[in-house]
Formats: C-alpha cells, sequence, structure tokens
C-alpha cells in the first residue's frame, strides 16, 4: 500500500510527530469502532449511537470549560447518557427513539450552554470546532494510554460477551429463552457503544463519529453475514479510512484555497460513505435478499 | 423585550413554533425521530456552503435539507433505514466542517448555525420564514388523512391503496421546508429538540389526534416563548433554554401519564398537573 502511495505521501510525513500519534490514535480507535459498531448496525441502535455522539458535545464542552482533556469530558457524559437511555427505555423498539431523541435535545442544549461558556470566556475560538468536527493533529501524546485503555475496555467487553451478544442482538426473545440476561447484556454493551463512541469523538469529531461507528459495519455487514467476520472488516475499513484522511488531510495543507488544509474529519467521512455506496452497488443483489430475511427476525 | 430586533425574534420564532408543534405531531406518531434529527444537520452543511459562494443562507439550507430528504429516502430503499440516515447525517456534517474550515467565519457565527441565534434573524427574512410555513402547513393539511393513516397502520394504508412510500417522501420533504426555516432561529442542533418534545408531550396528555396536534402548537409556543424570555433575561443562549425545557415538558408528560394510569381506579381527576408549558 505505502509504495504505489509513494508520489502521493509528502515528505515528512512519517517523521512528523502529531501525524505519528494521529495514526497509532486513529488506528486504534478505528478498530474498536469496527468491532462495536458491527453491533451496533445489528440491534438497529444507529440512532442511539449517533445519539450519544452528539450528546457528547456535552461533555467535551464541559471539559473545556473546566480546562481538563475532553476525552474525559466525552466518556463521563457518554456513560451517564447510556445509563439514562437504558433507564427510559432504550429496549422498546417503539419508544426508545422518542426517548433516545429526548435526551438527545436535553444534551444538546447543555452543549450550547456550554460551547457559549467557552467561545464567551476564552478568546481562543477553537473549542466549538474541536470539539464539534475534531482535532486528531492536535492530540496531546499524553493522552495516548488513556485512548489505549478505553478501548481495550470497549473491546473487552464487547469480547466477553461475544456470544450472547450476538444472540441477543438477533433475536432477544431467543435469548431469554436461553437464560441469557438480555438487559444485563444490553448495558454491557451500551458501555462499550459509550466508550467507543468517545473514542472517535476525539479523533474525528462528536458529532461525526457516527460515521466510524456505523459506516464500516454496515459497509462490512453488506460484504458477510457471518458476525465476527464482519467486524474484523469493519475494522480494516475504518482503519484504512482513517489513515487515508489522515495522509490526504496532511497532503491537502497545499490545496485550495491555500493556507488551512482541509479537516481530516472530512476525508474520512467521506472515505466511509463512498465505501458504502461502493459495497450498494456491488452487494446489494445478493444481500437485499438476506437482509430482507434477517431484518423481518430482527426484534 | 419587546423591541424592534426583539419584535422580530418573537416573531419568528412563533411561526416556527407553530409549524413544528404540527410537523412534529406526525414526526412523533410515525417514529421518524432520527429522520428529523439528520435532515437540520444536513441543511448547517447547506448553510456553510451558502455563506462559502456568497448566497442567502436560507437558499443553502433549503437545497441540502430537500437534497438530504430525497437521499434518505432512496437509500432507505434498499437497505436498513436507520444506517442510511446515520451516513446521509455525517457526509452533511463532514462536507460542513469543509466548508467552514474554507470560509472566513469566526466561530460564534458557525456555533449559531448550530445551536441558534434568536436576534440573528432580520425582519426581511420574516417573510420566507412564513412563506415556507405556510406551504409546510399547507402541504400537512392537504394529505392530513392518508398521512395519518399511513402513520398509524402502514401495513392496512397500504393495502388501502395509500401509496405509503409517496406518503413517507413527501412527509420528509415537509420536514425538510420545517427544517428550512427553523434553522436561522433556532439552529441546526436544537430544531430537532422543539420537533419533538413538545409533540412527545402532548401525546401523553390526550391520545386523539387534533387534540394532541394542538396541544403540541401549545407547547412548543410555550417552550419557544419562555426560552426567548429567559434568554433575553440571563444573556444566555437560546438553544440551551429550549432543549432543557422540551426535556421538561417530556418528563412532566411521561409523569402524568403515569399518573393517571396509577389514578385509573378512581373516576376523578383534578386537572391541576394539565400545565406543560410551565413545567420546565
Amino acid at each position: 500500500m505505502p509504495g504505489f502511495l509513494s508520489p502521493l505521501i509528502e515528505p515528512g510525513f512519517f517523521s512528523n510527530l502529531p501525524v505519528q500519534t494521529a495514526l497509532v490514535v486513529g488506528g486504534v480507535v478505528a478498530v474498536v469502532s469496527g468491532i462495536v459498531g458491527t453491533f451496533t448496525v445489528m440491534r438497529g441502535q444507529s440512532f442511539a449511537g449517533h445519539s450519544l455522539a452528539d450528546i457528547g458535545t456535552a461533555g467535551g464542552s464541559a471539559a473545556f470549560v473546566l480546562g481538563i482533556s475532553p476525552l474525559f469530558g466525552y466518556v463521563a457524559m457518554n456513560l451517564m447518557a447510556a445509563g439514562v437511555m437504558e433507564w427510559i427505555g432504550i429496549r422498546r423498539p417503539r419508544g426508545r427513539d422518542l426517548a433516545t431523541g429526548i435526551v438527545l435535545g436535553a444534551a444538546l442544549g447543555l452543549a450550547a450552554l456550554f460551547l457559549y461558556l467557552d467561545t464567551t470566556a476564552s478568546s481562543t475560538t477553537g473549542a466549538t470546532v474541536n470539539v464539534l468536527f475534531g482535532s486528531i493533529f492536535t492530540l496531546p501524546a499524553s493522552m495516548v494510554p488513556f485512548i489505549a485503555i478505553f478501548s481495550v475496555v470497549a473491546a473487552g467487553i464487547v469480547l466477553v460477551m461475544y456470544r450472547p451478544l450476538i444472540l441477543t442482538s438477533i433475536s432477544a426473545d431467543l435469548a431469554i429463552a436461553q437464560g441469557i440476561r438480555v438487559r444485563l447484556v444490553g448495558i454491557g454493551y451500551l458501555v462499550a457503544l459509550a466508550l467507543a463512541v468517545s473514542l472517535s469523538a476525539v479523533t474525528i469529531g462528536a458529532i461525526l463519529s457516527t460515521a466510524l461507528l456505523i459506516g464500516p459495519a454496515a459497509t462490512a455487514l453488506r460484504i458477510t453475514n457471518r458476525t465476527g467476520r464482519a467486524a474484523v472488516i469493519a475494522a480494516g475499513i475504518g482503519v484504512t479510512a482513517t489513515w487515508l484522511g489522515v495522509l490526504l488531510a496532511y497532503d491537502s495543507y497545499y490545496w485550495f484555497p491555500n493556507g488551512g488544509g482541509w479537516p481530516v474529519s472530512f476525508f474520512v467521512v467521506t472515505l466511509i460513505f463512498l465505501g458504502y455506496l461502493v459495497s450498494q452497488l456491488r452487494f446489494s443483489g445478493r444481500a437485499v435478499a438476506q437482509r430482507r430475511s434477517s431484518a423481518a427476525q430482527a426484534p | 423585550m419587546f423591541s424592534g430586533l426583539m419584535l422580530t425574534a418573537w416573531e419568528s420564532a412563533s411561526i416556527v413554533a407553530v409549524v413544528a408543534g404540527v410537523v412534529g405531531f406526525f414526526i412523533v406518531l410515525r417514529g421518524s425521530a432520527f429522520a428529523a434529527h439528520a435532515l437540520p444537520n444536513g441543511a448547517f452543511a447547506g448553510a456553510a456552503g451558502a455563506s462559502l459562494i456568497g448566497v442567502d443562507a436560507i437558499v443553502g439550507l433549503a437545497v441540502f435539507s430537500i437534497l438530504g430528504a430525497l437521499t434518505i429516502a432512496a437509500l432507505g430503499r434498499r437497505a436498513r433505514h436507520d444506517v442510511a440516515t446515520a451516513l446521509v447525517i455525517v457526509l452533511m456534517l463532514g462536507l460542513g466542517s469543509l466548508f467552514l474550515s474554507m470560509t472566513t467565519e469566526y466561530a460564534p457565527q458557525i456555533y449559531s448555525l448550530l445551536f441558534g441565534e434568536v436576534l440573528g434573524v432580520s425582519s426581511s427574512e420574516l417573510v420566507p420564514i412564513g412563506v415556507i410555513g405556510l406551504v409546510a402547513i399547507a402541504a400537512i393539511l392537504l394529505m392530513y388523512r392518508p398521512l395519518m393513516f399511513s402513520s398509524v397502520m402502514p401495513d392496512v394504508a397500504a393495502a388501502r391503496g395509500v401509496r405509503t412510500r409517496r406518503m413517507e417522501v413527501a412527509f420528509l420533504l415537509v420536514v425538510a421546508l420545517t427544517t428550512t426555516m427553523a434553522v436561522p432561529v433556532v439552529g441546526a442542533l436544537l430544531i430537532f429538540s422543539l420537533l419533538i418534545s413538545p409533540a412527545a408531550a402532548a401525546r401523553s396528555f390526550t391520545s386523539r389526534p387534533l387534540g394532541a396536534m394542538g396541544l403540541s402548537v401549545i407547547i412548543a409556543l410555550a417552550t419557544v416563548w419562555s426560552a426567548i424570555a429567559l434568554s433575553y433575561l440571563s444573556n444566555l443562549p437560546i438553544g440551551f433554554f429550549v432543549g432543557s425545557i422540551g426535556a421538561g415538558t417530556y418528563g412532566a408528560g411521561r409523569g402524568f401519564s403515569a399518573w393517571r394510569r396509577n389514578r385509573q381506579a378512581s373516576p376523578r381527576q383534578s386537572s391541576q398537573t394539565l400545565q406543560p408549558g410551565v413545567a420546565g
């Protein structure tokens, strides 16, 4: 891959410390998001995933007010929001979009408040853009251990509950019949989701982190119907998109309109979306029938 | 509080609230909260793009929210609806971040696009806001019966010859129109709260459709009015008040229906909790 890309890579790409951090963090986060996202798509909880991402903006912006790293803000806020969403009824398919939406609305109101305080309290105007659209290049290297820990926890939760999680995702009734504690599995999964969303909020921004969570997983589930394989493919797609995005953003420093460079998040999101479109065209004929039948079974 | 600039704010916010209350009722009924969240986000990209090429923000808002509605409808035909919606959202937001990085907008302007700036509406914008609002309401009235039918019983409606697919697209377009007029007032991220909270709260107070719709409009108006007043008095952003009052009214609605369920045995019902607007 680097071989045929080498004419495209600007000099100094790999020796640049922020770029190195961005590549490492982006890669780890993409893997976790791919694994967790596969289950998010299977469970039909894209809205919950996206809402957690948006809700995270409140945490991230509060962290800016307090002067701590946004990552901790995202994690704290998302865990709390996941708890509230579970409590007011994310399990009932009919009411859960509404429950999610209400929590989302309240959290966005809080984000509005905190971001307002950020922009008025300090003359540095970066907080809004940083929280919403990410800042992978300005990530301090000191955050890498924390990101690693949260990643391991999120991936660990999914791996530990792997089989019950698959079963509850496909058919809750069947899982209950097998003696699985569906609610417990659901809570564990929400914790993993909250962590994964926080991690990708740090890399590509709170309101864009849905892309890393849903996009690669949805693409992977078009390619294969086997959960394990889909998770691996999703992780691969996520990593590829993130790394290519970092590379393109680095290159774009010399593109139109000169001076600023294009945002990493834009490239990552666009690459993921293109991947999804391609998979739709390529695999749609085969997959539609299967997906229809599996959608009919899904709770 | 009622001087010239603020008067425009009151007027535009009231129009938005009425339309949001009516459209929101169907959003809640159809369970399409996710799409209602997606379109305003997409419209944000439109506004950012409009400021990049120097056209009126409302043009960008309209183009992008309508494009977003059609894309969701087209993608949703072939795959799971929620996945299509999620991907359209992030693509639009990504575009928005690109456009913003290219313009020389200051952060407060980005902020007001996302979270609303009630004083940002000029009196010349009142006319397009009003016209778009009228079109949205008229569209809802025009397809009231089939829309209601296909929302409550999609399968039966389809069997009785209602084109549910076409209904879905038409409804998404109405949501797109609502978005276009509402984003300049309450912001891309918070129009969502105004769309679903009042309607969701209204539904827990009454189950009659017209009553719920009227109540939803009243709650939306109360939310917006108190948000403007509080924002004016405290100097804090309006979005914060819209979001928290919205959640508050929904909580009150849930509390009320729980209370009514408990009291079902006794026929006497006091009306003292029937004050949703004050609850936040």
